[in-house]
């Protein structure tokens, strides 16, 4: 069955039939290495480092774009946040917490906080751009009407800046969800495990429909938070325009 | 993970008596540290050169025919989405241990930032420029390569910025297939528990990834002398 694995040059689409197979087969739909199970790891780490790096970046980004102040930094530090190595971060993190918390390093823990600090960087910047991408003259109109630093933010900025902050959310849930397939290689839980287990025995049906199952959650996140940012936008009469980060 | 068990306490041992970074284990792995360099260089250059050659043609016309912006941006949405590293295993079964088994999905993942940033440094010549070209009857393709293409320089490069530093980041990923250039220190580091090659493998490949935007941006500021670098705003996705 895994003759192919280490074949160069391979050939064999009967591989992705297989992992097709392996998907359907029934025996691989219970217990603690079954489908359900791991794809309920992979959700439960992505939505916990989702969740706190939004709770981090956010008001971060909203204060920056308030303030304005450290936009440079900002923008250099999501710079540098792309040029860093998923594999790097969560390899760290293991390190560390086999040295400092040997107790823990094996549990969630070093992977929740690698996929925390990998999904803040492009909430910060987006979140960021968007509220600073608010038209000055429409902010100086809210002001002069009496508005208060907190009302503009509350009112004007952040309903404007939505749907660049859902796009932060979204391609760090879908960065997030990504590399929470690495975490099978520091002991972690989750759908890597099938590819990590399956490359050690050699089987590729496993390996197969383990990336599979992979592509598709984050195919699924990535539709998810389309979806919300088509529900949590407002209704405007001029679509603002498309200002990426 | 018993075993891992094992291997950890082993080292964790001797981790008290072990320094960040040993200087020894560089000079040791100098040749090592050569071939995985050039093979994260060679690499990227694939990756990026083939995603641009079909993001920029896919780009042209997508500004010409508007119909075609939003499948070609669904399809290249889907590619960018597919996590590379699920993208390097679903391939093994038919490209086996190769280098394109590394590369497609480098190049699918490049695709979205290539092709968006190519279409928004096209759409931003102002009409009234393409007007004043074709007035002094130029045509299609002159006005392509004359006006469009170096109005958008600064954008096109901005994306190719942007794909280039992903892709050298990205690439450790296939380490996992023993093909992921400095990645491979970093891999060895995380499956020995040891510090040196890790940091090593991390610090390589984010000073390649700043080296190459480097080199891009100075190639901007050469081909485009008339735009200001600040001024551009690539497309992230």
């Amino acid at each position: 069955m895994g003759e192919g694995v280490g074949r160069a040059g391979g050939g064999d689409v009967n591989g992705l039939l297989e992992g097709l197979q392996w998907l359907v087969d029934p025996a691989n739909w219970s217990g603690v290495d079954g489908i359900p199970a791991r794809v309920w790891e992979h959700v439960q780490l992505s939505v916990i480092a989702l969740v706190i790096a939004t709770l981090i970046a956010v008001p971060i980004g909203l204060w920056i774009g308030h303030t304005r102040r450290g936009q440079f930094w900002t923008v250099q530090f999501a710079n540098v946040g792309r040029s860093i190595p998923s594999l790097a971060v969560l390899s760290i993190m293991f390190l560390i917490a086999v040295k400092e918390f040997p107790s823990l390093a094996f549990g969630f823990l070093p992977t929740i906080v690698a996929l925390t600090l990998l999904g803040i960087p492009v909430i910060l910047i987006n979140t960021y751009v968007g509220i600073q991408q608010v038209d000055p003259d429409t902010v100086e109109a809210a002001r002069g009407m009496g508005m208060n630093g907190r009302q503009v933010l509350a009112t004007l900025e952040v309903p404007m800046a939505m749907p660049l902050i859902m796009t932060g959310l979204r391609l760090a849930a879908v960065q997030i969800v990504a590399t929470a397939g690495l975490a099978a290689l520091i002991a972690g839980g989750g759908l890597g495990r099938y590819i990590v287990d399956g490359f050690a025995l050699r089987e590729n049906d496993r390996i197969v429909a383990g990336a599979i199952l992979v592509a598709v959650l984050s195919l699924l996140t990535d539709l998810a938070f389309s979806l919300l940012a088509k529900v949590t936008s407002p209704k405007l009469s001029s679509e603002p325009g498309k200002v990426p980060a | 993970m018993s075993v891992t068990l094992v291997i950890a306490t082993t080292f964790l041992a001797q981790q008290d008596t072990e320094p960040l970074i040993r200087w020894i284990w560089i000079s040791d792995h100098v040749d090592e540290i050569v071939s995985r360099g050039l093979q994260h260089v060679y690499l990227t250059i694939v990756t990026v050169v083939i995603g641009f050659l079909i993001a920029f043609p896919a780009a042209v016309y997508a500004s010409r025919h508007r119909w075609a912006v939003s499948p070609i941006t669904s399809i290249s949405g889907v590619l960018y989405t597919i996590p590379a590293f699920a993208f390097i295993f679903l391939l093994l079964p038919i490209t086996g241990l190769s280098l394109t088994t590394v590369v497609i999905p480098l190049i699918a993942y490049s695709l979205l930032i290539l092709f968006r940033n190519t279409l928004a440094g096209l759409d931003s010549v102002e009409p009234e420029v393409k007007e004043a070209a074709v007035g002094m009857g130029l045509s299609r393709r002159q006005l392509l390569w004359r006006v469009e293409v170096p109005l958008a320089m600064p954008v096109i490069i901005a994306g190719l910025r942007i794909a280039t530093v992903s892709s050298i980041a990205l690439i450790t990923i296939a380490a996992l297939i023993g093909r992921g250039g400095f990645g491979q220190f970093i891999l060895d580091g995380l499956n020995t528990f040891f510090w040196t090659p890790l940091i090593v493998g991390v610090v390589l490949s984010v000073a390649l990834a700043f080296a190459a935007d480097l080199l891009l941006l100075g190639l901007q500021r050469l081909a485009t002398p008339w735009a200001k670098a600040s001024g551009v705003r690539a497309v992230a996705t």
